[in-house]
């Protein structure tokens, strides 16, 4: 990763970085602008409550997942704990539990896995790839052991109308607050602060940062605690969204969301992205997915559109890269 | 330009095609409806005849009818689609669950915006349809497995069940009425030694049998009330050992166990005709959507070529009994 960053001058990076970003913007422009040529219902205040609602999950598990991604580590069982904590809270609601602390230990539970993960990747100095590959099936497992057969769906109504209901008489669905007030805190997080920095030093270069006095093992455990417990939180609001507490729910989302991350401009080398590249690009996809499912394009399609949709975001920098490349060349030949 | 002559003979037959209107049905159907049939995937084929059984029916009715659905079966992923429909405004919807609570919410919210909602072949909680079109009864279909497994398997020796995924509504259902079954006193050398899952995904249901095989030398009957899973455990055991030995019976599709019946792996299985619930629902849908019923136990209506239908308890509609496939009929099926 060190070499891969070497070869990029500072000053390059950053616009590649911005324009990124830019091409978002102009993608899920033009994307609003395809809903509302396609279906006379794209923009009705219902339409748009359903798509925030349909990005909640994905969007609260994208935010660690940028940061560790650009701590230049992986959590691949993300959407395993979030079945872990939907299993558990229907297991403790079913035992009798009140819902606040069933739904307290839930999220204890998946910063728990999450400091798990983290603990053997930071103590063993195993790779987080390797590590949560084995946790995904674990974390998986426990939620199968939890529930069994069984799916929960008798919650309180106050409580799954709230994955339900908007927000007053507005279009934002209630669980989209909670990732509105996610995302502001992880903006933060990443750009105003020394952690922020730090995670962002370590993931472009973990043993200069460690020399520079970073305390890299800290930082990193507290990335994985926090993918873990923002995993167990969409799981919750995962439940009460579908009212139904399963061992498979979320099943394959890991995949979705690291899709989102990386189609955000984050570089699965580290060191490089924005949360505002990744936000972007889950409302992207989200906005894309509904257009063309109101277009009647079939699931298949959708596929293959989220496919080309990620790997354009692995050609495109890329290739405008090499096209600077041969360009600079050029000019330095013609100079001589 | 308008003679009084022609005016008297078009208002006869006017009148004469209102009677025979009246007396074939109560209530005539509108025409040009949009109904969407949302299946559990739409890659799965059982879906796929099932869906185009339906699209038939509307055709026949003068109707729109359309097929969308998730690429996986996952609990949730029929919720965006449902959404979609809402802000369509189409007239009804007709699906097959993936799961029993997971699309109730947005069902009811479909309904409550004047979309009728019918459920076929895996049922919603009843508060979030009108209608249920059921196979068979869960009853009928659980011991009937039962008593074709045996006759199969000589009425003795230890038998397993591979099924969908764990949380299944259908298959948990017939699992349940299979063990009941399996409880009376002629099936007491019998033994149901394990129920394994495949997820209902062909390579898992393929090594969960050669696990079963394994874990028991002595099993003498796999049940695999799942179309994936009785083709996968069959292909298994077409190229082992045990072919001729261990007996495969379940729930198949006669095109898919077709090579199976003629190698001489499995002799008899059964299953509905998906294509045919399909085209029941399709025009549960349509008498809904029409007002020619709603949800009432007790009320009729005529279905195409099936004929006439009644509501039955908790709104279901049954398609009825189960078919038995075998080397002597299977050539005159093709779904």
């Amino acid at each position: 990763m060190a070499e891969q960053i070497g070869t990029t001058p500072p000053a390059a990076r950053r616009s590649l970085h911005l324009r990124w970003e830019w091409i978002l913007v102009c993608a899920l422009f033009g994307s609003l602008v395809l809903g509302r040529v396609l279906s006379p219902y794209f923009l009705t205040s219902d339409n748009i409550s359903d798509i925030l609602a349909g990005i909640t999950e994905l969007g609260l598990i994208a935010l660690p997942m940028t940061l560790v991604i650009i701590a230049a580590e992986i959590d691949l069982s993300v959407a395993s704990v979030l079945g872990l904590s939907s299993a558990l809270l229907g297991v403790l609601w079913q035992a009798g539990l009140p819902m606040p602390v069933a739904i307290g230990v839930a999220c204890i539970a998946g910063a728990c896995a999450g400091w798990i993960n983290g603990w053997i990747v930071v103590r063993m100095g195993l790779p987080s790839l390797a590590v949560t590959i084995g946790t995904m099936a674990l974390y998986r497992g426990l939620a199968y052991v939890l529930l069994g057969s069984h799916a929960v769906a008798n919650f309180p109504g106050a409580y799954t109308d709230f994955g339900i209901n908007d927000i007053g008489a507005s279009f934002l669905p209630q669980p989209f607050a909670v990732l509105f007030v996610a995302a502001a805190a992880f903006v933060l997080l990443l750009h105003a602060t020394t952690f922020g920095r730090a995670v962002y030093a370590i993931g472009t270069n973990a043993v200069a940062a460690r020399f520079s006095g970073l305390d890299v093992a800290r930082t990193k455990l507290r990335l994985f605690v926090l993918s873990g417990l923002l995993s167990a939180v969409a799981g919750v609001i995962y439940t009460l969204r579908f009212t139904s507490a399963r061992g498979d729910n979320g099943q394959g989302l890991e995949l979705s969301v690291i899709a989102a991350v990386l189609f955000g401009g984050v570089s699965i080398f580290g060191g490089r992205g924005s949360l505002g590249g990744v936000l972007l690009s889950v409302l992207l996809v989200g906005v894309l997915r509904n257009a063309l499912t109101l277009y009647d394009i079939s699931s298949d399609t959708l596929t293959i559109v989220t496919g080309l949709l990620l790997l354009s975001s692995v050609l495109v920098p890329n290739l405008i890269a090499r096209v600077r490349a041969v360009r600079d060349q050029r000019a330095l030949a013609a100079a001589h | 330009m308008w003679s009084k002559r022609y005016r008297g003979a078009l208002l006869t037959i006017c009148a004469a095609m209102m009677l025979t209107g009246t007396t074939a049905m109560a209530a005539p159907l509108k025409s040009g409806l949009t109904i969407a049939f949302v299946p559990k995937q739409v890659n799965n084929p059982y879906e796929v005849t099932a869906d185009n059984g339906g699209m038939a029916a509307l055709k026949e009715l003068g109707d729109h009818g359309k097929v969308v659905g998730p690429s996986n079966a996952g609990a949730s992923s029929q919720v965006s689609y449902i959404n979609t429909l809402i802000a369509q405004h189409v007239n009804a919807i007709v699906i097959a669950a993936n799961d029993a609570h997971a699309v109730v919410p947005y069902l009811k919210k479909a309904m409550a915006r004047g979309i009728k909602v019918v459920t076929f072949d895996s049922d919603t909680a009843p508060d979030g349809r009108q209608l249920f079109v059921n196979q068979a009864t869960a009853e009928s279909i659980g011991r009937g497995q039962i008593q074709l497994a045996a006759k199969l398997m000589g009425g003795s020796g230890e038998l397993a069940i591979l099924s969908a995924t764990p949380n299944a509504t259908n298959q948990n259902t017939w699992i349940g009425w299979m063990k009941k079954e399996l409880a009376k006193p002629e099936y007491a050398h019998i033994k149901l030694v394990k129920i394994a899952y495949g997820n209902d995904d062909d390579q898992q249901s393929f090594v969960e049998t050669q696990g079963l095989l394994e874990a028991y030398p002595h099993l003498k009957a796999i049940i695999a009330p799942t179309t994936v899973g009785i083709a996968a455990a069959a292909r298994y055991i077409s190229t082992s050992p045990y072919k001729g030995k261990v007996v495969v019976t379940g729930l198949g599709t006669p095109n898919q166990m077709r090579e199976f019946i003629k190698n001489g792996t499995v002799t008899a299985f059964q299953l509905w005709d998906p294509g045919q619930l399909g085209y029941l629902a399709a025009y549960a849908a349509a008498n809904l959507a029409s007002g020619t019923i709603s949800d009432k136990p007790g009320e009729s209506f005529m279905a195409g070529k099936l004929g006439k239908r009644t509501v039955g308890a908790d709104g279901e509609i049954i398609l009825g009994p189960l078919t038995t496939f075998d080397a002597s009929n299977i050539g005159n099926f093709n779904f």
